[in-house]
């Protein structure tokens, strides 16, 4: 082992070979059918739950949660991917502390909720190592439908297509089909390369033609796909990386978080990652934590997050904030940057602290540097090569209903369209409830 | 601080917790270590008649039913009697008598019905130092079938019998065990009261089947690839026990005949429970084989505590003050008019309230977009379901409508006076019995 947590720059190998595996282990470790049995017990079985109202894709949480309880655990599985085929995903990624889990009437009443999360990652976990597909395609229809991006929202569009008996293209920009699933959450969220298992499973609904490497407006146009298919889904994320606008940005080892998270999450070997010995990271969502924590896990011996307003208006869930302390990452809020520092590579940031005003947010003359050999834009992605045509609706596709855009026979969902949370388990929700509705106006027509 | 002694148709003992004859009682070791624990006493497990003991099944004795978090709700077994030989027994039972004077010692006894059988055994149990005899009328299974526990205790004319047999035979205290098969346990208790009985305990276990296996399709316990039904016991049969010890201390014909009370004794309010019902101390098995004789402990601090709290320094204080008010349905008075009411601070918003009313009562509660759960007075029947079904204690209560005050369902104020179904108009015989 050459190089340590104090190797100045940018190197790889800061760590022993078996510290890599340690700290990228699974985050939450599945719950054992007995942990599964005691967490299912603390369940009321509620009226009208409020934790089904708060999850995006309406799962019948008390109802799976049952299920578990009285030994049927493939049957919660049933009643968890009838509404969210990508439940599996969604059990590890989804900020339940946000959501189903913060309005659980035991959090209220205890302070600690049911353990809504780790039970559907039980029960989905369950039916998966079985690998069978437990749905089943409807005759088919005779229709074809394209849909651009197998992110999470592509991706259960497609599905409900197949099941609902259409024939579906589904094409991809990048070499792997999971969108955001596989290229963009951190390691130890979804690790055994669950993302591509779960994509392999899904497909196993059939009907699903899968075309990587194909980019919309390079390899294929709407345009094409409106005349060639007699439905289209727009799913095709947020390609572009906000800038940071400060001075010096060129400088090298300035990288956008999501090019890092996405070459971590397909290095064979993570001790092949170089990582800077003092990183800052620029920004205050999932993609800051993710890259700050894993910074940290590969060696990184300072890792500051830097977001310009306070800690409340973070993207990062609360829990994302804590796993980041935990791991030693610092957090400073209310600073934003005016330049990377340095000869040709960066050496410092410095940063100009901020104050709120009726105007908006405004730096204050107080300045300060922080020392950083690897610097991480993570402000927030842009939608990025959207088709002549369309209606945008502030900086994404412009959908009414369930994802109709402005161009008849094309709908969109996930991150791309307006509306809803950038979240997989929104996109999912969105790609499942446009092709319900691609079904029903293809079946009306005919 | 209250005093626990109890003293059971003169046998005495330091608190009023007795391990039922049951497998925790089969041998000197289980009890030596209950009495280490603190129980108060012992009823040994029961005795067959000398000779090649009985034999148990080799596979799975017991069955069990289960609440949240695999919390034992209920046990079944079909276990026989001892399988140990008669002399064995009676030796340990008379070393154990004599290393703890202080603690109550019962032998339960099960012989064939014939006097001599009896007569043989009680003088080799009296030669033991054994405090008194407990008749195993009770056992469900194996045993009844050759015509012995539950056999005898399903016919009253057998239980009366055997209970003169053993009364004129003894010296000893006889207690008769009950079963819970039979239809009115009242003919059972009666019978034992004719036969001179000192006391009656119950109740033994209950017929059942805990389970099914479904890959096997057959009852459980499985005995190769066949069940039986075994004898229920545990917190699942209280309700049950509580009304037969009930319905004994509240009979004209057996007043005042002391009883011990078994079935589902799992914490001191249990033993409370079955004591304001008119029992005189209490046996315990299923919790002790669930917890281990520890157990024993937070009974003898609880009831000390809770007699503290209410003012009672003795057993008998409290004991029987529940039985004159257990009445028949036509003496409950129909004038007492309640309403659930919902305590929206402790309210955690689960709907289970209104869920159980709106699907399977009288659609009196209301619930608003912001999860508010109301009773509608007009349409509440007091039923108490949403009570029973709130997971948060104290959360729904009962308020009594004050006489005078109109009962927003019937639109009529409540009367002042008591008024009962026998009084009542729509009753078809007020008038004839006037």
């Amino acid at each position: 082992m050459a190089n340590t947590q104090l190797t100045p720059g940018v190197v790889s190998g800061r760590l022993a070979p078996e510290a890599y595996r340690d700290n990228f282990a699974d985050k939450a470790p599945p719950l054992t059918a007995h942990e599964a049995a005691i967490a299912a017990d603390r369940c009321y079985f509620c009226h009208d739950a409020p934790c089904v109202t708060a999850c995006p894709t309406s799962i019948d949480i008390p109802l799976f949660i049952r299920e578990i309880a009285t030994g049927a655990p493939r049957a919660a599985a049933r009643t968890i991917l009838d509404q969210n085929i990508l439940g599996g995903m969604c059990a590890r990624v989804c900020p339940t502390e946000q959501l189903c889990e913060v309005v659980c009437v035991r959090e209220v009443a205890e302070g600690r909720p049911v353990e809504i999360g780790r039970l559907q990652r039980y029960a989905t976990d369950t039916l998966m190592a079985e690998g069978a597909h437990p749905f089943t395609r409807a005759e088919p229809t005779g229709r074809r439908v394209a849909v651009v991006g197998a992110g999470p929202a592509g991706l259960a569009c497609a599905h409900r297509l197949a099941m609902k008996g259409h024939a579906v293209d589904l094409f991809d920009a990048k070499p792997k089909a999971g969108g955001l699933n596989e290229y963009g959450i951190a390691a130890y969220k979804t690790v055994n390369d669950f993302a591509q298992a779960e994509v392999e499973w899904l497909l196993g609904i059939g009907g699903i033609a899968v075309h990587n490497g194909k980019a919309l407006g390079r390899d294929i146009s709407l345009d094409g796909l409106r005349s060639d298919y007699d439905a289209v889904f727009l799913a095709i994320g947020l390609g572009g990386v906000n800038a940071l606008r400060a001075e010096g940005e060129e400088k090298s080892h300035v990288r956008d978080a999501v090019d890092f998270i996405a070459e971590l999450r397909q290095a064979e070997d993570l001790s092949s990652i170089a990582v800077g010995r003092n990183v800052v990271v620029i920004g205050g969502g999932m993609t800051a934590v993710d890259a700050a924590v894993q910074s940290k896990l590969l060696g990184a011996e300072t890792v500051t997050i830097v977001y310009r307003r306070g800690r409340e208006a973070m993207g990062a869930s609360e829990e994302e904030q804590h796993l980041a302390s935990s791991k030693g990452v610092r957090i400073v809020t209310g600073a934003a940057p005016l330049r990377i520092l340095g000869e040709g590579a960066v050496e410092a940031v410095e940063f100009a602290y901020t104050k709120e005003t009726e105007a908006g947010l405004d730096l204050t003359g107080e300045t300060f540097r922080l020392k950083a050999d690897q610097v991480f834009k993570a402000i927030g992605q842009s939608l990025e090569g959207a088709p002549e045509g369309l209606a945008l609706s502030g900086r994404k596709i412009a959908v009414t209903g369930p994802g109709r855009t402005s161009l008849a026979g094309v709908w969109a969902g996930g991150d791309c369209a307006q509306g809803g949370d950038d979240l997989t388990v929104t996109a999912v929700a969105e790609g499942r409830d446009a092709a319900e509705d691609i079904h029903a106006t293809l079946m009306g027509e005919g | 601080m209250a005093d626990l002694r109890n003293d059971f148709v003169g046998i005495k003992s330091p608190n009023p917790f007795w391990l039922a004859s049951a497998p925790p009682t089969d041998k000197e070791y289980n009890v030596v270590r209950a009495f280490r624990a603190g129980w108060g006493g012992v009823v040994w497990k029961t005795l067959g008649e000398d000779g090649p003991p009985v034999v148990n099944v080799n596979g799975p004795r017991y069955g069990a039913i289960y609440g949240a978090d695999r919390r034992l709700l209920g046990l079944n077994n079909i276990e026989l009697i001892t399988d140990r030989p008669l002399q064995v027994n009676l030796d340990e039972i008379k070393s154990v008598k004599r290393a703890w004077p202080d603690r109550a010692l019962v032998v339960s006894l099960m012989v064939p019905c014939t006097e001599e059988a009896w007569k043989a055994i009680l003088a080799r149990v009296e030669d033991t130092g054994a405090d008194g005899v407990e008749l195993n009328f009770g056992c469900p299974h194996g045993m009844s079938e050759r015509g012995m526990g539950s056999a005898v205790g399903q016919v009253p004319e057998y239980i009366e019998m055997v209970t003169r047999w053993c009364k004129a035979n003894t010296r000893m205290p006889v207690i008769v065990k009950l079963t819970p098969n039979i239809t009115d346990i009242r003919l059972a208790s009666r019978a034992a009261h004719k036969g001179g009985a000192d006391a009656v305990s119950l109740i033994n276990t209950v017929n059942s089947i805990t389970s099914v296996d479904l890959d096997l399709m057959c009852p459980e316990p499985t005995i190769d690839g066949k069940g039986t039904h075994g004898g229920y016991c545990g917190p699942a049969v209280k309700p049950i026990a509580l009304n037969m010890v009930a319905e004994i201390a509240r009979d004209p014909e057996t007043r005042g005949l002391p009883i011990s009370g078994i079935g589902g004794v799992t914490t001191w309010k249990d033993a409370a429970e079955f004591m304001a019902l008119g029992a005189g101390n209490v046996q315990v098995c299923t919790a002790a084989m669930t917890y281990g004789f520890k157990i024993v402990q937070e009974m003898i601090s609880g009831l000390g505590d809770w007699m503290d709290r209410k003012g009672f320094s003795t057993l008998s204080d409290f004991t029987g003050r529940a039985v004159p008010n257990v009445t028949d349905w036509q003496y409950l008075n129909l004038n007492y008019v309640t309403k659930a009411q919902i305590d929206q601070e402790a309210c955690i918003k689960c709907g289970r309230c209104y869920a159980a009313c709106e699907d399977t009562s009288h659609q009196a509660i209301g619930m608003t977009p912001d999860r508010r759960f109301v009773v509608k007075d007009e349409e509440c029947v007091a039923c108490n379901l949403c009570v029973d079904v709130c997971p948060v204690e104290g959360c729904i209560t009962m308020r009594r409508l004050a006489p005078g005050e109109v009962d927003a369902r019937t639109g009529k104020p409540v009367p002042a006076e008591y008024g009962n179904w026998t009084m009542h108009p729509n009753n078809p015989g007020t008038c004839a019995a006037e």
